[in-house]
């Protein structure tokens, strides 16, 4: 399949593709491409100019200095296989190494998944619970936006024309106990429902917690009830059914479906990967 | 627009539009049809090459993206003999039609180069991203379990 005729060019600095993107609205930022030429190939997506930002070192690299700071054209297997996000965010690891299949893991980055905001994405949903910040520059200078402000909808950000996402931070959670777990697609590998917990530990005891769920939903979202039944819990039976009971109700406004997997099925799921995901990060 | 890169260890370079995809520049500008088109919809890695070492579905990038790229094809992995994972495919009876193979070959001689310890449940875990109609994959992955015994880390 071949997309409809387009402009290339391969953008030389960061305000160069900010400059190419802004001028022209039918232009679009091209990344790994794993997203946008699949789109494009299906004709679902005709941008008339692709800015290729996959060669600027400027957007590449993890580093870790009291925060995880991601580049946002790491791959997904340069994230799964870092020691960096390994210590700092594990579950962001574990995530992008469930992310499709090792040849996409290869090109597809973090960037352009999050740009891309599939409802069914994995990254996403873990952003969400670690309250990961997005750095974004544009003409006017630089934002930052909170993950959980930044997914709306699907397919839809906050992200605006002429906006590059530069980097994606992400808090120290080393002394955290946390999980991502999904119900894989079974033939195309994407979340039909993924829970992410991050939970602040005092002993037995559960002192804070923070949920996320995606792909059962239009966008990554946090779920507060499930957060509040958890937190000063002993995470015990009676607390995990609360919370996965609440989980269905926070999500409840947001679900999605298809005729294989409708709402009421990925509602009930989100409560029982609620309790998988605990018991993952108890470990 | 002009690309140029390094396919089989080989400089080519040719004159194409910006939207024909790396598998095509393969296959009707180089006339190298051993890598095969599946689905199109970057799901069976039929279409998979290495990049740079990098197993990569060559149907979900532009040829102009991997302009300056080192490739390597199912054409380009024998060294005289057949590769140690052309053989154990071969040994194993890996193929039936045999249109999967070439991406099967490219996709898990990568896979073995980074992990050369897969256990039987991860070597099916990874074969997630390549689809084969015909076998039922035991013998694909006998295959591989043949071929990582005997590439031990490299080839
Ligand atoms: C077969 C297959 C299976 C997959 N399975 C999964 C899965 O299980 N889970 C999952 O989460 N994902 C999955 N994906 C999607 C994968 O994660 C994509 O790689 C990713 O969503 C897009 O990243 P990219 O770099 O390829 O972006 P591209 O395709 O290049 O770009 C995607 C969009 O983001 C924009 N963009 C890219 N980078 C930036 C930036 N820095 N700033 C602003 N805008 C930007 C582009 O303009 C475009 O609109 C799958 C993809 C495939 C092909
Ligand atoms: S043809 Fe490329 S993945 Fe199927
Ligand atoms: S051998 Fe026929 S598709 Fe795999």
């Amino acid at each position: 399949m071949w997309p409809k005729e387009f402009d290339y060019v391969r953008a030389s600095s960061v305000d160069d593709a900010i400059q190419q993107t802004s001028d022209n609205t039918d232009a679009k930022i091209l990344a790994g491409g794993h997203s946008l030429l699949p789109a494009m190939k299906l004709r679902l997506s005709e941008p008339g100019k692709l800015v290729d930002i996959s060669r600027l070192a400027d957007l590449k690299g993890i580093s870790a200095n009291g925060t995880l700071s991601i580049g946002a054209m790491s791959t997904h297997a340069e994230i799964a296989a870092s020691a960096d996000v390994q210590q700092y965010c594990a579950s962001l690891a574990t995530a992008c190494g469930m992310v499709g299949d090792h040849q996409v893991r290869n090109f597809g980055t973090l960037g352009g998944n999050i740009a891309h905001a599939d409802p069914a994405s994995d990254p996403p949903t873990v952003l969400v619970a670690a309250g990961a910040t997005i750095h974004i520059k544009r003409s006017r200078g630089e934002r930052s936006v909170s993950a959980e402000d930044f997914f709306i909808d699907l397919f839809t950000t906050d992200l605006e024309d002429g906006e590059v996402i530069t980097r994606i931070e992400v808090p120290n959670l080393s002394g955290h106990k946390a999980a991502y777990v999904k119900m894989p697609h079974p033939a195309s590998r994407y979340a039909i429902v993924g829970v992410a917990v991050i939970l602040e530990m005092d002993g037995d005891t559960c002192k804070s917690a923070r949920v996320a769920v995606g792909g059962a939903t239009v966008s990554a979202m946090r779920a507060s009830g499930a957060e509040s039944a958890l937190s000063g819990s002993s995470l015990d039976d009676a607390a995990l059914n609360a919370a996965a009971s609440a989980v269905q109700s926070d999500i409840s406004d947001a679900l999605m479906g298809d005729v294989s997997y409708p709402e009421s099925y990925r509602q009930a799921m989100s409560g029982v990967y609620l309790k998988r995901a605990v018991k993952a990060a108890l470990g | 627009m002009k690309v140029s890169m390094t396919v089989n260890g080989k400089g080519v370079e040719r004159d194409v539009e910006p939207r024909m995809l790396l598998v095509h520049f393969l296959r009707e500008e180089l006339d190298m049809t051993g890598t095969k088109i599946g689905c199109d919809t970057s799901q069976c890695g039929a279409c998979t090459v290495h990049l740079d070492g990098k197993a990569l579905k060559s149907c979900t990038m532009l040829a102009v993206q991997a302009d300056g790229a080192d490739i390597t094809t199912i054409e380009g992995l024998a060294n005289g003999d057949l590769h140690v994972m052309q053989e154990s495919f071969w040994e194993n009876h890996g193929l039936q039609c045999g249109y999967c193979t070439p991406g099967m070959i490219m996709s898990t001689t990568a896979l073995v180069q980074d992990n050369p310890n897969m256990s039987e449940g991860e070597i099916r875990h990874q074969l997630e991203g390549n689809l084969c109609r015909c076998t039922g994959y035991h013998n694909i992955v006998k295959a591989v379990q043949q071929a990582s015994e005997k590439m031990g880390g490299g080839d």
